[in-house]
Formats: structure tokens, sequence, C-alpha cells
């Protein structure tokens, strides 16, 4: 049924693709980096990184838009007051998921 | 100041990651099997490739034929941020990493280990790293295979509420270093700003989201560098 050989390739080409992307600059890069801008620009890479990707893309992350919203303000109000990686992460899945149980009953659609 | 980082420490700060990777392999196990792929594929995906959005999308065509090329082009457009993480992580670990070390830990480098690793005050060694990629990677794995054998078990209003806790831990990790220091205040703003113009903006929105992130982050990071640099020794 399925064509093992197509699946196995494409899986393995996947692999390839993706460790060579993250093995190169980590195995070719030995000496630390001197130039000040480049030190500069590798300290901020982390923070934009995150923030690329987390904005506009945690508003879809869910059923709807209002319950993401409330997570993502629960999100931050926690991450503000310095909680641990867990604490906001679970404090932001139980507010949408109280806000789309509540909308729910209210009969909003999602 | 790095003997603190040790194996244990590097597993146990990777237990956060680990149980925000169940939820979201989860989600990724249930796509492949509905999708038709045998769970132990799914497994095989996910134990050799441990990438979220990257394996998401390769699996997508797969399942709808895709061709090779436009697989291996896809993975990576939507991995090459891991190059910018890497170079990143290869000025903060120390001297003493070996090859070796740096060709089997590199196979570990996520948005979140990344993330985790980079917090770290000074630099970081290979014991501690192992420690922060074993937690997450078992975690992908098993979630996974939960996800792959327990096809529709989760109830839908449970899954979705699931779906933002990856963004959660971003958000817990972008947030304190920007309450403290202006800089990465702007870099965070200038990012998510960006991001969402290429989100929303017609035309510009065509861009996979691979490259919006590489475009995004290398144009805040360079021009908070120009503006801000960072004192030497002194960085973070």
């Amino acid at each position: 049924m399925i064509n093992y050989t197509y699946v196995l390739t494409g899986v393995l080409i996947m692999a390839l693709v993706t460790y060579v992307v993250r093995m190169l600059p980590l195995v070719v890069f030995r000496r630390k980096i001197t130039n000040q801008f480049i030190q500069s620009f590798l300290a901020y890479v982390p923070y934009a990184v995150l923030s690329a990707m987390t904005f506009p893309a945690i508003l879809s992350s869910t059923a709807s838009g209002w319950s993401a919203a409330a997570g993502l303000l629960v999100a931050i109000l926690l991450a503000y007051k310095d909680k641990g990686l867990l604490t906001v992460a679970l404090g932001a899945t139980a507010a949408v998921f109280v806000v789309e149980q509540g909308m729910a009953l209210a009969g909003f659609p999602l | 100041m790095s003997e603190q980082l040790t194996f244990r420490k590097g597993l146990k700060d990777g237990l956060p990651i680990c149980l925000g990777y169940i939820s979201v392999s989860f989600a990724f196990g249930m796509m492949a099997t509905q999708g038709g792929l045998p769970v132990w594929v799914a497994l095989l995906i996910s134990m050799t490739n441990l990438t979220s959005a990257g394996q998401v999308a390769g699996t997508a065509l797969i399942l709808s034929g895709g061709m090779y090329i436009e697989i291996a082009v896809t993975t990576f457009v939507i991995n090459i941020r891991y190059m910018l993480m890497s170079l990143s992580l290869s000025q903060k670990v120390d001297a003493a990493m070996t090859n070796l070390q740096r060709w089997v830990l590199s196979f570990g480098v996520t948005d979140e280990i990344f993330a985790v690793a980079m917090q770290q005050k000074g630099e970081i060694n290979a014991r501690y790293l192992s420690g922060l990629i074993f937690t997450p990677y078992f975690g992908w794995a098993l979630g996974t295979f939960l996800g792959a054998a327990a096809t529709g078990i989760l109830p839908e209003s449970l899954r979705s509420a699931l779906g933002i806790a990856i963004y959660g831990m971003f958000i817990a990790i972008i947030i304190p270093p920007s309450r403290t220091s202006k800089p990465i205040l702007r870099v965070v703003l200038l990012a998510g700003a960006l991001s969402c113009l290429f989100t929303f903006t017609p035309g510009l929105n065509l861009l996979s989201s691979g490259w919006v992130i590489i475009i995004c982050a290398v144009a805040a990071s360079a021009l908070a560098a120009l503006r801000y640099p960072v004192a030497k020794e002194a960085q973070t």
C-alpha cells in the first residue's frame, strides 16, 4: 500500500538537510569571533528569532483569535513577573482553555 | 562558573521544553497517522528530524507525494534559522568542546534548546548541553508515539489550548530580559513588528515562514548591533 522507498527516502532527505544546517556553523566556527558588530549581532539574534516566530503566529495557534489573545496576555503578565518557562506556558494554556470553554457556553462561534 | 552546568542541571532545564514538546509532537504524531503513515514512520521522522515546523511541512509533502527536491528545499528554507542559532551557539560553547561533541550535539539545536542554552551566564559545556538536549528529545519522541498511536483520544478543546504552550515558553524567554534591557526590548518589538508586516502585507505574505524569520531576525539584530553595540566581555 505505502511506497516505503519513497517515504523513507523523503524522511532521509528531511533529516539530512535539517542536520547539515545545524551542524555546519557549530563545527566550522571553532574560534571566538572578536568583531564587535558580529558579537553584538549574535547576542541579539536569540531574542529577534523568538519574537519573529511568536508574533503574529501565536494569535493563530489556537481555535480562536480571542482565546489566543487571552493566552498571550496571561503569558506576558506571568513572564513580566519573572515566572518560569513552565508556569508561563501552562498559564497561557489554561487561559486559552477557560476562554474557549466560556465562549462555547455563551454560544459564540470559535 | 561553568562547574555548575552539569548534565543533571541540563536534564532539569530541559524538562519544561520536554513537556511543551510532548504536546506539540502529539499533534504531529496525529497528523502523520491520520495522513496514512504507520506509527513507526512517524516516530522515525521525529527521532531523525527533531524540528517542529520543518518536519510538519516535510511530512505534509511526503503525504501529498511531493518531489524530493521540493522536500529538500522546503526543509532547508524552514530550518535555515538553525544556521543563525548554531552560529550564535558556536560563540557560546567552551573551547574544550571536541569536534565529535560538536558533530553530535549540533543535531539537538532547536529553537527552545537554543533559547535556554543562551540564557545561561557565561560559556556552556558539552555535559550541560547533552542533558539539555536529552529530555526534550525524549519528550519529542514520546509525544509523537502517543499522538500517532492514540489519534483522536485527546479532546479537541485540550488540543487547541495546548497549541499556545510553545509560544508561551517563547514569551517567558523574551519578556524578562526586555524588562531590564532597552536594546533587547527594541529588538523584540522590531522583530515582532516586522514579522507581522510580512504576514499581513499582500505580496510579502507569499514568503515562507522560514525566510520571514531569517529576514526579521537579521534586520532587527543588525540594527540593534549598530545602535547598541554590546561591550566586550559583558556579553550575556
